[in-house]
């Protein structure tokens, strides 16, 4: 890894020389009822759009790279036949401005899935190849439990990750591309102040975590409590509205449509991301639904994120952003949740 | 109108069709004359016999009837049951078909008769408590929304016209309202029934930041019992609750229990 520090003002001038790029950062979306301001993922046009003091975005970023919805292919018919079209849906690459560890931690999961697999998905893998990321240090809040997840820093899936050291930015470097860009700035190699002062912030932010989880031995125990009443008394809160799948950075579950257009002459292929809650998710052919109720859903999908993931590839599916717990109307958050099937709340 | 109609070389029935109006406000009709973009493929698809809204000619040899509005007179019923002798499919079109919509909220006064002489004054009509299609005929299909989604519409028609299955989204709006990327309103201060009403909407209202009053009716095993809780957490009364789930008609038997646990509001008149 190679360190390099600048002064704040610096960063503006990197952002005009990504600006020839679409740049994807932290926008201000107003304020919720108490007045705390909200924030999501949105294209920028401007530096001073970008709100890099943010709190957690509402949404995860995954959308950039895995839409809610997606055309995989088109057909136009002929009179003895038809064409298909594919589109990836790739245009131009997408620069990602002051990223979160979690959701840079989150996209890393989703390589696992949709870019290491056997069959990669191209659409994935189109645009997750054409992502520029700078990732920024952050503080825990409330509802944080990365720490739990081991995804409160990020080792890689990133070009440059800043973390904020008062009147300069700390710099890791992992790209080439990232080294480059870099040169066009004013850096400097950070100073043995640099460095102690950067030890300081981020063992300051270990110590800031109010939520947590207990991971040990949890694949374990999930099987042991998989009849536990814990996941009925979830299952009556739960709205099944597909809530905490949709705003989940690693969810990637989709069910795919096909529609033939009003003049019978163009037809289509569509993907929509599902949510293992919703009521039809395991409805099958026939008519026969495997996961009638609400607690069976809720419970598979702690068993796909802690225990089937976690058996298959030694980390689970969530970094612990707690964005499910913090959009959930019925308050069902994963430390509550596992606690209860632990037996500890 | 063109020849033959055929996809992928298979030759296809191009169904006849008629539009009837109940007590309605027609609005679900106009929704389908309104999209002009894809007007001539949709006249195309079908051949239309009657439709009031559209055009003066009237048949009675249509193979699909799309029937909007409630039933409110007793004059409606005979039309009703005609309709149905008529059609070998029923379509229940839009939330007053399917649930008895608007027009079902004078259901929970009391005094029906009270309510003609406020509404009409001297100048009463026939008319009684408000049915949805289905209390008198069968249905073969219902499709929901006040007013109706056109493209949900024209989708559902291709569907029937090639013979495939048609589906409905089981799920609640707040699954498109997330997917549109919505700040939820209930963080705004909002109330909204997106978590129990059925989607298909493309959580139209919610994405123009207006709380869903629920027209599509419930989704399939909407959580009633946490909405409730919910509406009381974000501190919402269950009179706001109920103006909600009331409006159209959708979650009235909900609403009964709602309202007999609030005793500020009269009981909902028993049906005969």
């Amino acid at each position: 890894m190679i360190f390099k520090v600048f002064k704040k003002q610096e960063l503006a001038r990197l952002y005009e020389l990504l600006a020839v790029n679409i740049i994807v950062g932290p926008v201000n979306r107003g304020n919720d009822r108490n007045s705390n301001p909200l924030y999501d993922f949105d294209v920028v046009y401007d530096f001073d759009e970008l709100a890099l003091d943010y709190t957690q975005t509402m949404h995860s970023p995954k959308r950039f790279v895995l839409p809610y919805q997606e055309t995989l292919s088109s057909f136009v018919m002929t009179h003895d036949g038809w064409e298909k079209h594919v589109d990836l849906n790739v245009y131009k690459p997408l620069v990602f401005f002051g990223m979160h560890a979690c959701d840079i931690n989150a996209l890393n999961k989703l390589d696992l899935v949709l870019a290491q697999s056997t069959y990669p998905n191209p659409y994935y893998m189109g645009k997750r190849k054409n992502l520029f990321i700078i990732g920024l240090d952050c503080d825990p809040e409330p509802q944080c439990f990365c720490r739990s997840m081991g995804t409160d820093s990020a080792v890689h899936g990133f070009d440059l990750f800043l973390t904020d050291l008062g009147n300069k930015y700390f710099v890791e470097i992992l790209s080439a591309t990232a080294f480059d860009l870099l040169s066009q700035i004013s850096c400097k190699d950070p100073s043995a102040k640099d460095h102690a002062l950067y030890k300081q912030i981020t063992g300051k932010k270990s110590k800031g975590y109010t939520a947590a989880v207990e991971t040990s031995d949890l694949t374990k125990i999930l099987d042991l409590e998989f009849e536990s009443k814990a996941w009925d008394y979830w299952g009556d809160k739960c709205l099944s509205c597909g809530t905490c799948a949709n705003v989940c950075p690693t969810c990637y579950c989709y069910g795919v449509d096909e529609h033939i257009d009003l003049d019978l002459k163009h037809a289509g292929k569509t993907k929509s991301l599902h949510s293992c809650n919703l009521i039809d998710f395991a409805k099958v052919a026939g008519g026969h639904n495997f996961r009638p109720t609400s607690a069976s859903r809720l419970k598979y999908r702690y068993y796909h994120k802690h225990r089937g993931f976690v058996e298959a590839f030694e980390e689970p599916l969530c970094v612990g952003c707690g964005r499910c717990g913090a959009a959930c109307l019925a308050d069902i958050t994963p430390p509550a949740v596992i606690a209860s099937v632990r037996g500890e709340e | 109108m063109s020849g033959q109609l055929s996809y992928l070389g298979i030759p296809l029935v191009r169904p006849k069709v008629g539009f009837f109006e109940l007590s309605s406000c027609e609005g679900c009709q106009l929704q389908l004359l309104n999209n002009e973009a894809t007007l001539l493929d949709f006249l195309n698809l079908v051949e239309i016999v009657n439709f009031r809204e559209g055009m003066s000619e009237r048949a009675d040899t249509y193979d699909i009837a799309f029937v909007e509005g409630s039933v409110t007179r007793k004059d409606e019923i005979t039309r009703l049951t005609e309709i149905r002798k008529h059609a070998k499919i029923l379509v229940a079109l839009g939330s007053c078909a399917c649930f008895g919509g608007v027009n079902q909220l004078k259901n929970r006064f009391r005094d029906l008769d009270w309510v003609k002489k406020e509404v009409y004054g001297d100048f009463p009509i026939e008319t009684m408590e408000v049915h949805p299609l289905a209390d008198f005929v069968q249905v073969d299909l219902e499709i929901f929304g006040c007013p109706i989604k056109k493209e949900e519409v024209e989708r559902i028609v291709t569907d029937l016209v090639v013979g495939k299955t048609v589906r409905h989204p089981e799920y609640p709006v707040c699954m498109e309202c997330k997917a549109n990327e919505n700040i939820c309103l209930f963080e705004l201060g909002e109330p909204c029934l997106g978590p129990v009403t059925r989607a298909g909407c493309d959580a139209w209202c919610t994405s123009n930041r207006r709380g869903c009053w629920g027209c599509r009716g419930p989704a399939e095993g909407a959580n009633l019992n946490q909405m409730k809780e919910i509406m009381h957490i974000y501190g919402f009364s269950n009179e706001i609750l109920l103006d909600r789930l009331e409006c159209f008609g959708g979650f009235a038997s909900f609403a009964d229990t709602v309202r007999s646990q609030n005793k500020k509001t009269p009981a909902r008149k028993k049906k005969s």
